[in-house]
């Protein structure tokens, strides 16, 4: 195969051939005042040039009209690039509800991803055409950064929290995958493919490979492993908050603060419970940083979404193994991205 | 003062001038001399610029092949941190305030030196030793952080001398707020009579303006250093998510400085373009309160803008927001320079000589390189070209393309002041003509690479990508030419260069009414100033003869 | 007008009279101080955004702290702030006696300042409260939380501490200054710069004390 020039890069989702578009504005303003500029330099370089010694022009020296239009007419575009910028911006981080849902794993110096059924892969991602796909994120050590440029698609991928991008990927086709933020000695090697199939290849790949456990059964197993069960039951031996329906749902915590029960929320009681407890309960859970991995604490998260009603209520509150009745909030805010 | 006719050059008499005052090592190390500092500072970041350039030339001969076949992948980390590092920290920073701005300020205000001159000398010797903690870490085997440290990786898991360069860092940030703190100080107390705000060069504005940045700023920076030193050292465990901390509010920290201080190093190089632009257009420039103000604009809303380094970081959607729209705003201001500087020279009296093609090559390479910030400040866009080749090539078309341009032309604009020489104009213009062609080859692919989703500090790459990487080698070895040449007709015109006069490009500015080079005490006779700067008159016409 | 003055043992020969020399030595320590608020900003602004996110075990934290000798670190140095003024004062009367009487006073109660937190500082480390793999919180606390805030009461503190050690050195070198009869009722620049200096360490104390000591000490 000879050397290749390519300048353009594959456009294999929905949201490529938008940010081209303004890219392509941008690429026409800039050319334009580049070469606006350029030209009245060379131009003026030529035109104006000192022909004699003694030549003393008496030039104009300012004219507060063109400062004002010079200030005026760029700052209009600029606040077109934002405007069209921060619309494509909020699209990036909005992924529709009915998004499949895929956890990324980074860590040095390779990619973990899990799909929800239990698949599992080492730097590759098989992904559905035509389907919104949305990726939760986490590192097990430094920032590492998700980007598939044939997506146009990027997000850094952090220790300690997760992260979220979606795409809908459009061509079928092999498209790079590429670790953006450097992460130590592999950084250049971090690196795999993202296989977008056909929607009956993919059904016909998830249900071949080896038959594995889906996410939330890995999680149950994990769940009776670390003995999770002997708090979080129930019925009256329970000592921690009951899981069951807990998932979205808002909770009250002993210092008075409300919160969405969210992944993130899950993941901070598994590794420091004591930051956030539940109000009416004792601060007794042990922490189990150390114990699980981040892989093990998306299962854990997979397990205890499954055990939310499938329907979600309006509102409703953990309440104190008391049972007193708490007051009234406002309705489910939208899930946390 | 008299005007004259084709002058003569003045012979030199012994020890009339601040290069023969004195002689021997000492009366260097221990000068307060304004300008002795400023040629100490010279030799220093000349050397620093050529280490950092060693390890540019290394990097893009690794870049020639797709795979990583000349350096170890540890090693070329390596290289791309003590690259950034050295230019950054050691070269461009101090780069035209420590050296131009240290020799012409206190002469553009009628002074005889800084407000502290021993705190002047101070300054370089803190910039030697932090750079003596740096050097200790490359001859040791290096760091390989990335300049940028992030967090966890710096703090936690870099087993290279993370510390050493750190407290290097941290020391050398000194020297940037003493000479700020100098500057600001000299210039609000120690105008000469007659010299009031409206009356300054502009090359002075913009050293204010970028002494207030280096004094707010750069505390900043090394209290953040210190935080990954005592991180490293102590354990503190601030950034170390397994114990609460948070990695991404060092990047808060550490953009809060290092984001100003890209405006620390174009806004010195803006102020030699309007002394450059001014002379050789003979011309007056077209709206200097508007240059002036837009210097301090530039300044302000430097500060406001550093989270868009972090658009995909994990912060939210609505500090991108924020963060977007000032980014924008922060570009007027330097959209207003170009125009002015552009309108100088409509129906001016243009002169070829070299400060001038460099003061060409800035305008046309930082309106690119400002031109692709907007692409970056698009928050759209910017996830898909961060952290690639395309903010490689947008930084390096405003340092190098803008502020190692405004550098050189600063350079061979004032080198008959400095040196008392002139400096082969042929050879001048030819390497000028190198560096421009050798830039661009250098640069302008890796917009494309960027845009094809090659991303930074890559020591491998996929094999598509090769064809650019392999032009822009090409350049950048033209390019290390075109910066060689200088350093080779400079030195020679120190010893064989035609005498200068006082005034040689028939510039107005006080410091062109001194000898070439000026005695110790920079005027005989303090100077009292009645007119604006850069009204050129037949006085003028007649100097250059 | 020329350089023809009257001779004046302290102008600096760039200064074209005292007046200027000493209006460009005030800017100068006001521009430096800003730089120091800048400095001691980082760590505030890190402050700020922990104890935020983490309000009850910043709270819980922060009753560790010794709130006595915090209290009595905070009136030495507030008194301190007082000698240095009076030190002011005696250089722009022409009192040298007193001048170095009251740097003396200001030395010595820096240093009993000092001699506080060395006693702090060993207790906390003693109970295990220094960050990093030594250190040691009651289990259904948050580690975490306590960590951080203890990183924070190292470093603020730490880097105060380091800014009165300079602080005594100045006041050292001013003492000698003094008994050499350096400062007289015309020039005292030294002393006053150095005071607004002392002060601007004292002013970063008493952001720290309660921010660092007094966490909700008013509920309970």
């Amino acid at each position: 195969m000879g050397p290749t020039l390519p300048f353009f890069p594959d456009q294999a989702s929905a949201m490529a051939s938008r940010v081209d578009n303004l890219y392509f504005y941008l690429l026409a303003v800039s050319a334009f005042f580049s070469l606006l500029i350029a030209l009245s330099v060379i131009f003026f370089a030529i035109r104006y040039r000192r022909r004699s010694a003694d030549e003393l022009p008496t030039g104009v020296e300012g004219s507060l009209k063109l400062e004002i239009a010079w200030t005026v007419i760029p700052l209009v575009i600029a606040l077109s690039f934002f405007f069209w910028g921060a619309r494509l911006f909020f699209a990036m981080n909005r992924p529709p509800n009915d998004a499949l849902q895929v956890y990324v794993v980074g860590k040095q110096w390779m990619w973990k991803i899990q799909h929800a059924d239990g698949q599992r892969e080492i730097n590759e991602l098989h992904v559905p055409a035509g389907r919104a796909v949305r990726l939760t994120m986490t590192s097990e050590d430094v920032i590492h950064d998700f980007f598939v440029p044939a997506f146009r698609m990027k997000k850094d991928v952090v220790p300690g929290r997760y992260t979220m991008a979606w795409f809908t990927a459009t061509r079928p086709g092999r498209y790079h995958l590429f670790c953006s933020q450097y992460c130590g000695t592999k950084h250049s090697t971090m690196i795999g493919w993202v296989d977008v199939m056909e929607p009956s290849a993919f059904q016909a790949w998830l249900a071949g490979g080896s038959a594995s456990e889906s996410l939330a059964s890995a999680g149950a197993k994990l769940f009776q492993q670390h003995a999770c069960n002997t708090c979080h039951r129930p019925d009256s031996l329970a000592r921690g908050p009951n899981l069951e329906g807990l998932f979205g749902k808002q909770v009250r915590l002993s210092d008075g603060r409300t919160i969405v029960a969210d992944e993130a929320y899950i993941r901070e009681s598994i590794v420091n419970p004591a930051a956030k407890i539940v109000e009416g309960y004792q601060p007794i859970m042990p922490t189990f940083q150390g114990l699980i991995d981040e892989e093990g604490i998306l299962q854990l998260t997979a397990y205890i979404k499954s055990l939310s009603k499938p329907v979600p209520g309006a509102g409703e509150v953990i309440l104190p193994p008391n049972n007193r009745a708490a007051p009234p909030l406002q309705p489910t805010p939208k899930e946390n991205r | 003062m008299s005007a004259v006719v084709a002058p003569e050059p003045e012979p030199i008499e012994p020890r009339d001038n601040y290069l023969n005052a004195a002689y021997g090592v000492r009366s260097w190390l221990l000068t307060r001399d304004h300008k002795r500092i400023a040629l100490l500072y010279l030799v220093s970041i000349t050397f620093f610029f050529f280490l950092g350039g060693l390890f540019a030339l290394l990097i893009r001969l690794e870049l020639l092949t797709p795979a990583g076949d000349l350096v170890q992948a540890e090693t070329y980390n390596k290289l791309f941190t003590m690259h950034g590092i050295v230019m950054i920290f050691f070269f461009l920073i101090p780069s035209i305030p420590a050296v131009l701005g240290n020799f012409f300020i206190p002469m553009m205000i009628g002074a005889k030196d800084l407000a502290f001159p021993r705190l002047n000398l101070l300054s370089w010797y803190i910039y030697i030793v932090g750079a003596s903690f740096t050097m200790w870490a490359v001859v040791h085997g290096g760091v390989d952080t990335g300049w940028t440290f992030y967090t966890p990786y710096s703090s936690l898991y870099s087993n290279t001398h993370v510390v050493a360069t750190a407290v290097g860092i941290f020391i050398t940030g000194f020297s940037s707020i003493l000479t700020g703190l100098n500057f600001l100080v000299t210039i609000h107390t120690m105008r000469a009579p007659g010299l009031t705000w409206f009356r300054l060069p502009l090359f002075v504005w913009s050293h204010y303006a970028t002494s207030l940045i280096m004094v707010l700023g750069t505390p900043v920076i090394a209290v953040t250093v210190l935080l990954v030193g005592a991180e490293r050292v102590l354990h503190l465990g601030i950034f170390d998510p397994s114990r609460g901390g948070d990695p991404i509010l060092f990047q808060h920290l550490f953009w809060f400085y290092s984001h100003p201080a890209v405006y620390i190093m174009v806004l010195p190089a803006m102020g030699v373009v309007s002394e450059v632009v001014t002379t050789f257009s003979r011309k007056n420039i077209f709206g200097y309160k508007f240059v002036a103000f837009a210097s301090i604009g530039i300044a302000v809303l430097g500060f406001l803008v550093w989270g868009h380094h972090m658009f995909v970081s994990g912060q939210s959607v609505y500090a991108g927001l924020v963060f977007s729209i000032l980014s924008f705003l922060v570009a007027i201001p330097s959209a207003v320079k170009v125009f002015n500087w552009t309108a100088t020279m409509y129906k001016g009296s243009i002169s070829y000589r070299t400060p001038m093609l460099y003061a060409f090559g800035f305008i046309g390479l930082f309106t690119i390189g400002g031109l692709t910030g907007l692409f970056l400040a698009t928050l759209g866009v910017n996830v898909h070209v961060h952290d690639t080749y395309f903010v490689i090539a947008h930084f390096h078309y405003i340092m190098v393309g803008g502020a190692i341009m405004g550098y050189l032309g600063g350079i061979h604009y004032w080198w008959p002041k400095i040196s008392g020489k002139l400096y082969p104009e042929g050879w001048a213009r030819f390497a000028a003509l190198v560096v421009f062609i050798g830039f661009n080859l250098t640069f302008f692919p890796q917009f494309i690479l960027g845009y094809l989703g090659m991303p930074r500090r890559y020591h491998a790459y996929p094999p598509e990508f090769q064809v650019l990487n392999v032009l822009s080698t090409a350049g950048a070895s033209i390019l290390g030419v075109g910066y060689i040449l200088p350093m080779i007709y400079l030195a020679w015109s120190m010893r064989y260069g035609r005498n200068a006069p006082p005034n040689p490009w028939g510039s107005t500015g006080l410091e062109w009414q001194t000898p070439s080079p000026p005695p110790t005490e920079n005027f005989k006779v303090p100077p009292i100033v009645t007119e604006d700067p850069y009204i050129y008159s037949h006085e003028e016409v007649e100097i250059v003869g | 007008m020329a350089d023809v003055q009257p001779a004046e043992p302290a102008l600096q020969h760039q200064f074209e009279s005292m007046e200027q020399q000493k209006e460009a030595s005030s800017l100068g320590m006001w521009v430096f101080l800003v730089t120091e608020i800048l400095f001691f900003g980082g760590l505030f602004l890190t402050y700020t955004i922990y104890r935020w996110e983490n309000a009850r075990a910043f709270a819980d934290a922060s009753r560790h702290m010794d709130i006595t000798l915090g209290t009595i670190n905070t009136v030495v140095l507030i008194f301190s702030s007082l000698t240095m003024a009076m030190a002011v004062h005696s250089a722009e009367t022409g009192r040298r006696r007193l001048l170095i009487l009251f740097l003396i006073a200001t030395m010595i109660l820096g240093g009993v300042f000092l001699g506080i937190k060395a006693v702090e500082y060993t207790d906390h480390i003693q109970h295990h409260l220094f960050p990093g793999p030594g250190f040691r919180y009651p289990a259904g606390a948050d580690a975490h939380g306590a960590s951080l805030f203890f990183s924070l009461y190292f470093a603020m503190t730490g880097l105060h501490a380091l800014h009165m050690i300079i602080g005594l050195g100045i006041l050292t070198t001013l003492l000698l200054m003094a008994r050499r009869g350096r400062f007289t009722a015309e020039y005292f620049t030294p002393v006053e710069v150095s005071g607004l200096y002392w002060h601007f360490v004292d002013i970063v104390w008493i952001f720290l004390f309660p921010l660092l000591y007094l966490i909700g000490r008013h509920l309970h």
